[in-house]
Parts: structure tokens; C-alpha cells; sequence
């Protein structure tokens, strides 16, 4: 932990900035502010909501309803947990499908009451085990992707810490797609990356170089649409005011969004993902 | 290694009458496809292949003849996707779209573009899917079929873009749709783009099961990753072809993630089955009856 510290301040002596695997670090950093942080400082009244109401309770997932400045808005998002016993609980933050059919679950609610819904992503990815395969990983995510795509409501993402792979777009098809500064957000890790194309988990540091998994990447190709700033040295290190900053943010965007009907939301959305990647497929 | 080609070529002979024979009395589908690629086979040379379920050995023409399912134990190999069109459609029924793309490489990842380029020259497709519209006993329907020999079938923007057009078309036209899933899953090489395309695939589906459109998902070895988790985890109705591997996480992967073996079968459309992810197991010799039979039950 101390060691990321010292790493980033160094970086900010030389007067340089926190390139890809800096920010890789400082994404998983374990002070990292974590969901429970958001929702208690950003939401009142929060009713959390527990299970998937098919056999199981997955605690990498957590949410519930809560008011934003007064208004009912459904909340959820990766929990990787604030301690070494909490990680455990809620398999630092690996969703098995349970996780996706909890959130998917919330977020059904949340339209047929007309809630807005904002989602925190911090997660390593997908979780890949035995029973996770058994009960439908992948049919759990691919519902969500599908469902949240032509929800009536307005969805917030905001990548908060980790975005990885599919695990992570599985509460992520949103009208709007911020990002905190030095989070990540790739189609996979950079350890797994690397071991995918090059055989070898330990080119990591030059793999985070050629995903483009920044901030600052993504904002150029379209995936997210705006950056919130973090404090000097990352988020941990004065996180109020990183919480500000997105409390103004969701006033902002939810005044929009909350302005324009069901359909025109479900529309634009569509839209959003259909024409993310036009700037590279179509021909000059 | 010698060895094992002289014990191969003692039974050229015998297998190239069979061969011979099957060929003058088999199934004479003259699709302008069918006839292109018979051109093609003529040239081909005669080559032996052994089974890796069954270890027995046969010619790869008899392969193709019995629509690469080994004669002997049933063993599914991968399957060409201008062949599976073949086998599935109505003769000369099929109409392939065509795209045109510029060089797709948004991350300018070193090697991409030349590993594509050979590819295309090697498969002759110019990506992961083939798309176009056939008719199966007469019914019209729009068909991906993806070619997991084109780097692992695995998703970029091309091929999410392909498959999101198929989708599109079949809703404009009020047809059927049928995708012959086969992926690793998103490709690496586009970076989040490729993620992105589970997001474009799987909204496109969404929408058109939501005008009522008929979506078939039919799994073939292997679907995992990011396409099992989008667009092929959203059938209406949901086939597999048997012991293909389907998942979300490879075995591989798992396996160093728990630090265990993984049982016998796992994974497999078998498995799949029990526990309730496939409407059906369906082997390919079925596989036009059976798509023929659901179009049946779902005409307006």
C-alpha cells in the first residue's frame, strides 16, 4: 500500500504525471474509496437490497434504493469490501451470476418505479470458477447488457476504481459514463492481457501501455464522456472532495436525463453503443 | 512421424475409392457456393486425418462428406462456415452480405494487421463471421455462422458491427434470425472496443426480440467469452451443438484461478444441458431439420 504511495510521489516530484500501470496501481489501490464510502456520503436513507430471489446472496454486488437530494434513485455497484475479511465476503469484488441477477434485480425495479439508477464499477472481472460457469455467468451478463439497454429510466455508470472485461459492462450500458482520473477501464486485465497475446503474466507494465485503458484514452474513443478529476496522488488521499465532485456531476446529469421521456432515454442509449466505434469502421 | 505417414498413405487407396463413391452418390447441393467450392476441392490434395475422440483414421474428403462429424464415434470437428451454409440452405438460396471495412486497428497493435492480412489470405473470409440470408425448406431467415479458425472467432469491431447489421436486417425485413456462435470471446488486439461490442451486439438482439423477432442461438465449439456473454447468451430458443465447450471463463483460466482440475465434461453443451442453458442438444446431421422445424412453430 505504502508502496504505491511512495511510487505516485515520487512521479509527482520529478513533476511528472501517473502513467498507465501508476494508474493501474492507484485503481486498485486498497484505500481506494469503495461503494459503501459513495453511498454514504452521496445518498440518504439508503434501503439496501440483498439477494438474487433465485437461491443466493453474492456480496460482490451491493445496492439498494436511497435519495439523491431528495429524490428515489436506485444505487448499486462492485463491492471488493474495505478489509482483508470484508474482500472475503465479497470475493473482492468477483461477481458470479447471482451478483448480476441481484443487480439486474434492482435495476428492474428501479424502472418500474420510475428511479433513476447509478452504478459504481470497481471490479478485477467476472468471477471464473466451477459454480459461476455451473449457474450461468455468461447468460447472466448477457442479460444484463441486453436489459439495461432498453431500460425507460436514466442509468449512470461511473468507473470508480477497476473496469474489467464483461464483468464490468454488465452494469455499465448507461445514457452516461464517467470516470474518476486514474481509474482503469479494459476489456481485461493487463496481467491477463499479456499472458492472452504474449504467453508471459509479467509483461503487465507494457501491456497497460498499448490497451489504452485510461481515462483520458477512453474520453478520445468515445466510451466514456466525461473525467471527474482526483485530488493529487489519487482518490484515498482526500476523498471528499472526489465525492463532491460526482455529487454535482449526478445533479448535473440527472437534471437532463430525468427531463427526457422513457423512450427518448432507451433511444439515446441504443444510439450511444451503436455508433461508439463509427470513428474506426467507417470508410473514408 | 514418418511412420505415421506411411501407415496413412497405405490407406490411400482403399479410402479414395470410398471416397469416389460417396461423392458420385451423395447429397449434390449446386449453390453458386457449393459449386465454388467444389472447384476448389478438386485441386485439393488427398489428405488423411485421425479422429481425436475415436483415434481412427479416414480421408478428409469423407470427412467433408459426412459434414465433418467423424463417421465412427460422432466426434464434431469444426466445421467451415461456407460449408455449414451449404448443408443448411436451400440450394443457390443463400445471399451473403458484403461490407466493406477500412483496416481496423485501433490500439495500432504491433502485428494485428499483418496476422489479419495472412488470415485472409489463408481462410478466404474476411473476418470471424459470414453473414447473409437463405432459405431453410423454404423458409427465409438471415444467418451468421462464425469461423473460430479466424483468430479464435473472437469479437473486434468488425465482426460485432457484421453481426449488429445481420441483427438490423432481420428486424427491417420481419425475418428470423440463426447465429452459429464460435469464440474466445473479444478480441484483445481492438482493446475496450471490443468489449464495447457486447454492448452493441446484445442492445441490437434486445431490440429486435422486442418487435417480436425469432432469435436462434445455436453454440458450436468453442463460445466463450465475451460472446457467451452477449449476443449468443440471448436465443429464444438455445441449441448446441454436442460436446461443444461453452462458457464464460476458459478452463484454463479457472483452473488457475481455484487451483484445481476441472471435472470431467464441464463445460461441455452436455453439461450446459443439465443444468438448464440449452433448449437443446442438436448434432449437425439434424441441424437443418430441427432450425426448419422451429421456423415452422414460429411463422406469423
Amino acid at each position: 500500500m505504502e508502496e504505491i504511495d511512495s511510487r505516485i510521489d515520487e512521479i509527482l516530484a520529478q513533476g511528472k504525471k501517473p502513467g498507465p500501470m501508476d494508474k493501474v496501481l492507484l485503481a486498485r489501490h486498497p484505500k481506494r474509496p469503495k461503494i459503501n464510502q459513495y453511498i454514504d456520503y452521496l445518498f440518504t436513507n439508503f434501503f439496501e437490497q440483498k439477494g438474487d430471489f433465485l437461491g443466493k446472496e453474492d456480496g460482490s454486488i451491493f445496492g439498494g434504493i436511497a435519495l439523491f437530494h431528495g429524490m428515489p434513485v436506485t444505487v448499486l455497484g462492485h463491492r471488493k469490501g474495505n478489509d482483508l475479511q470484508e474482500n472475503i465476503a465479497c470475493n473482492f469484488g468477483m461477481p458470479g451470476p447471482e451478483g448480476y441477477r441481484k443487480a439486474l434485480r434492482m435495476m428492474t425495479q428501479a424502472e418500474k418505479f420510475g428511479r433513476p439508477i447509478i452504478t459504481f464499477i470497481d471490479t478485477p472481472g467476472a468471477y471464473p470458477g466451477i459454480e459461476a460457469e455451473m449457474y450461468g455467468q455468461s447468460q447472466a451478463i448477457a442479460r444484463n447488457l441486453a436489459a439495461m439497454s432498453s431500460m425507460q429510466v436514466p442509468i449512470i455508470a461511473i468507473v470508480t476504481g477497476e473496469g474489467s472485461s464483461g464483468g464490468a459492462l454488465a452494469i455499465g450500458v448507461a445514457n452516461k459514463v464517467f470516470m474518476l482520473e486514474h481509474a482503469v477501464y479494459s476489456i481485461l486485465s493487463p496481467e491477463g492481457f499479456s499472458s492472452i497475446l504474449w504467453n508471459d503474466a509479467s509483461r503487465k507494465e507494457e501491456a497497460s501501455e498499448v490497451m489504452k485503458l485510461t481515462a483520458d484514452d477512453l474520453l478520445k474513443f468515445g466510451v466514456i464522456d466525461e473525467i471527474i478529476p482526483e485530488p493529487i496522488g489519487g482518490a484515498h488521499r482526500a476523498p471528499t472532495i472526489v465525492f463532491e465532485r460526482i455529487d454535482q456531476l449526478l445533479c448535473r446529469e440527472l437534471k437532463t436525463l430525468c427531463a427526457k421521456s422513457g423512450s427518448e432515454l432507451a433511444r439515446s442509449r441504443y444510439q450511444k453503443f451503436r455508433t461508439m466505434d463509427e470513428q474506426f469502421r467507417v470508410m473514408e | 512421424m514418418d511412420n505415421l505417414l506411411e501407415k496413412r498413405k497405405g490407406k490411400f487407396e482403399k479410402l479414395r475409392v470410398l471416397r469416389e463413391q460417396q461423392r458420385n452418390g451423395g447429397n449434390d447441393a449446386a449453390s453458386d457456393l457449393a459449386a465454388d467450392i467444389r472447384e476448389k476441392e478438386k485441386t485439393m490434395p488427398e489428405l488423411f486425418v485421425e479422429c481425436p475422440a475415436c483415434h481412427k483414421e479416414f480421408t478428409k474428403r469423407h470427412l467433408r462428406d459426412n459434414l465433418y462429424v467423424c463417421p465412427e464415434c460422432g466426434y464434431h470437428y469444426g466445421m467451415p462456415p461456407e460449408k455449414r451454409i451449404v448443408a443448411l440452405c436451400d440450394e443457390g438460396s443463400f445471399k451473403r452480405f458484403r461490407y466493406h471495412f477500412p483496416e481496423i486497428d485501433p490500439l495500432e497493435f504491433e502485428g494485428y494487421r499483418e496476422k489479419k492480412a495472412d488470415l485472409r489470405e489463408k481462410t478466404r473470409q474476411d473476418e470471424a463471421v459470414l453473414t447473409g440470408v437463405g432459405k431453410i425448406e423454404g423458409k427465409k431467415a438471415v444467418i451468421a455462422v462464425m469461423n473460430s479458425k479466424f483468430l479464435m472467432g473472437s469479437m473486434g469491431i468488425q465482426l460485432g458491427e457484421t453481426v449488429t447489421l445481420a441483427v438490423e436486417y432481420a428486424e427491417k425485413h420481419n425475418l428470423p434470425l440463426i447465429i452459429f456462435t464460435a469464440s474466445g470471446g473479444a478480441r484483445m488486439q481492438e482493446g475496450i472496443l471490443s468489449l464495447m461490442q457486447m454492448a452493441k451486439t446484445s442492445t441490437a438482439i434486445e431490440r429486435f426480440q422486442k418487435k417480436g423477432g425469432l432469435y436462434i442461438a445455436y453454440f458450436t465449439h468453442p463460445t466463450t467469452g465475451g460472446v457467451s456473454a452477449s449476443f449468443a447468451g440471448l436465443g429464444d430458443i438455445t441449441l448446441a451443438e454436442p460436446k461443444a465447450l461453452v462458457g464464460f471463463a476458459g478452463p484454463r483460466v479457472i483452473e488457475q484461478t481455484i487451483g484445481q482440475k476441472l471435472p470431467e465434461g464441464f463445460q461441455r453443451s452436455e453439461y450446459l444441458e443439465e443444468h438448464g442453458f440449452v433448449d437443446q442438444i442438436v448434432p449437425r446431421s439434424k441441424m437443418r431439420q430441427v432450425i426448419s422445424q422451429i421456423l415452422t412453430l414460429h411463422q406469423k
